[in-house]
């Protein structure tokens, strides 16, 4: 660095003063890309943070619609509260039926990164049979409600309770397009870099998708029929 | 993933391993995830029905193993690490979980005491709280 500073016209390197990322090394500055010395990061890196982003803020949304169900948990306008309307073993199923379909998703962006077309087009196939098994499920609930008279329109408790698993579901259903569309084009365009990348953005939002619904079976689910 | 020293090259982000990658070698990943969140699912569905665990405390432990299974789905479905080329992921994560944090807490907080303290003269008859406290010209 004292070599470089020497030269008339060279900037030194301007160390990181927050020794973000440090490691083992014990220096701040690391050779990763993006930050520092390491150049620029490659595209890979920059699509898959812009698209964290577009999550978190997908996330924040969905935080927006818990606290209205938290709030109005309440509001039931003399209708049918959480406990006697939501069937736990019916919740349990599609649990279970979304956790293994986002591994499914996993196996899938394995599969793709070996360069494994077969495989690929498998997982995601059973990636999307599962899904829609959850959908399936879902809309099952709904359809019941309804016919229960337990409507988005009965009273505030059911608005919230149907804008935030409605909202989760109208995810998943665009996911499901999403899913299909990434099988084509695997399969008519082969392993290209924007291909990749485009597997790489939904398998992303299907993950996170697993995990806003994690926070709809505790907080609305459980949480609304426990207290 | 713990040699992150040599990367200067690699093309990782989250949810993204090693491109050309073997494909045995990413599995115990997803497998311990599914497994971990397996259980954790499992401890929260039980923990809503059993009638063994003091009530207050239900909901707490159905929160921490929320938690917890979102930090599992992080780490083993999405690869959130802590190595230099995910630092940028994580401030943003930490900045979303802020802000979650604010709307979602701070929402409930409100109305809680809007609720307790707006709420009485529905009830028939009870007078409002505030004229208890309130008129303080001590």
């Amino acid at each position: 660095m004292s070599s470089s500073a020497a030269i008339p016209g060279v900037v030194p390197i301007r160390r990181d003063p927050n020794h973000l990322g440090h490691h083992a090394a014990g220096e701040g500055e690391t050779r990763a890309t993006g930050r520092g010395i390491g150049g620029p990061s490659s595209k890979r890196i920059v699509v898959g943070y812009g698209f964290w982003i577009f999550l978190l803020s997908d996330i924040v949304m969905f935080a927006a619609f818990f606290a209205a169900y938290a709030v109005l948990r309440g509001g039931t306008a003399g209708g049918p509260g959480p406990a006697e309307l939501f069937d736990y073993t019916n919740v349990a199923i599609e649990t279970v039926l979304l956790l293994f379909s986002s591994f499914a998703c996993g196996v899938a962006t394995l599969a793709l990164n070996a360069r494994r077309a077969l495989l690929f087009q498998a997982a995601m196939a059973v990636t999307f049979l599962l899904g829609a098994g959850f959908l399936a499920l879902e809309l099952r609930e709904f359809t019941d409600l309804v016919a229960r008279d337990a409507g988005p329109t009965r009273s505030a408790f059911l608005s919230a309770f149907f804008t935030v698993v409605g909202c989760h579901g109208l995810h998943v259903t665009a996911g499901l397009l999403w899913l299909l569309t990434m099988m084509a084009q695997v399969f008519a365009k082969g392993f290209r870099p924007d291909i990749l990348r485009r597997v790489m953005c939904f398998s992303l939002f299907w993950h996170a998708l697993d995990i806003v619904w994690v926070a709809v079976f505790t907080v609305v689910y459980l949480m609304g029929s426990a207290a | 993933m713990s040699q992150t020293d040599d990367r200067a090259h690699a093309d990782v982000a989250p949810g993204d391993e090693y491109a050309h990658e073997e494909f045995g070698s990413g599995l115990r990943s997803y497998l311990i995830g599914l497994g971990l969140a397996l259980l954790l699912t499992a401890a929260s569905f039980w923990v809503a029905q059993t009638k063994v665990m003091w009530a207050p405390a239900i909901p707490v432990a159905l929160l921490t193993f929320a938690i917890a299974q979102m930090g599992v789905h992080l780490v083993f479905f999405l690869h959130l690490t802590s190595g230099p080329d995910n630092t940028n992921n994580i401030m943003a994560l930490a900045f979303g979980v802020l802000i979650v944090f604010l709307l979602f807490g701070g929402s409930v907080w409100i109305m809680h005491h809007m609720n307790t303290n707006m709420m009485m003269p529905a009830e028939g008859g009870a007078p409002m709280p505030m004229q208890h406290q309130g008129g303080g010209h001590h």
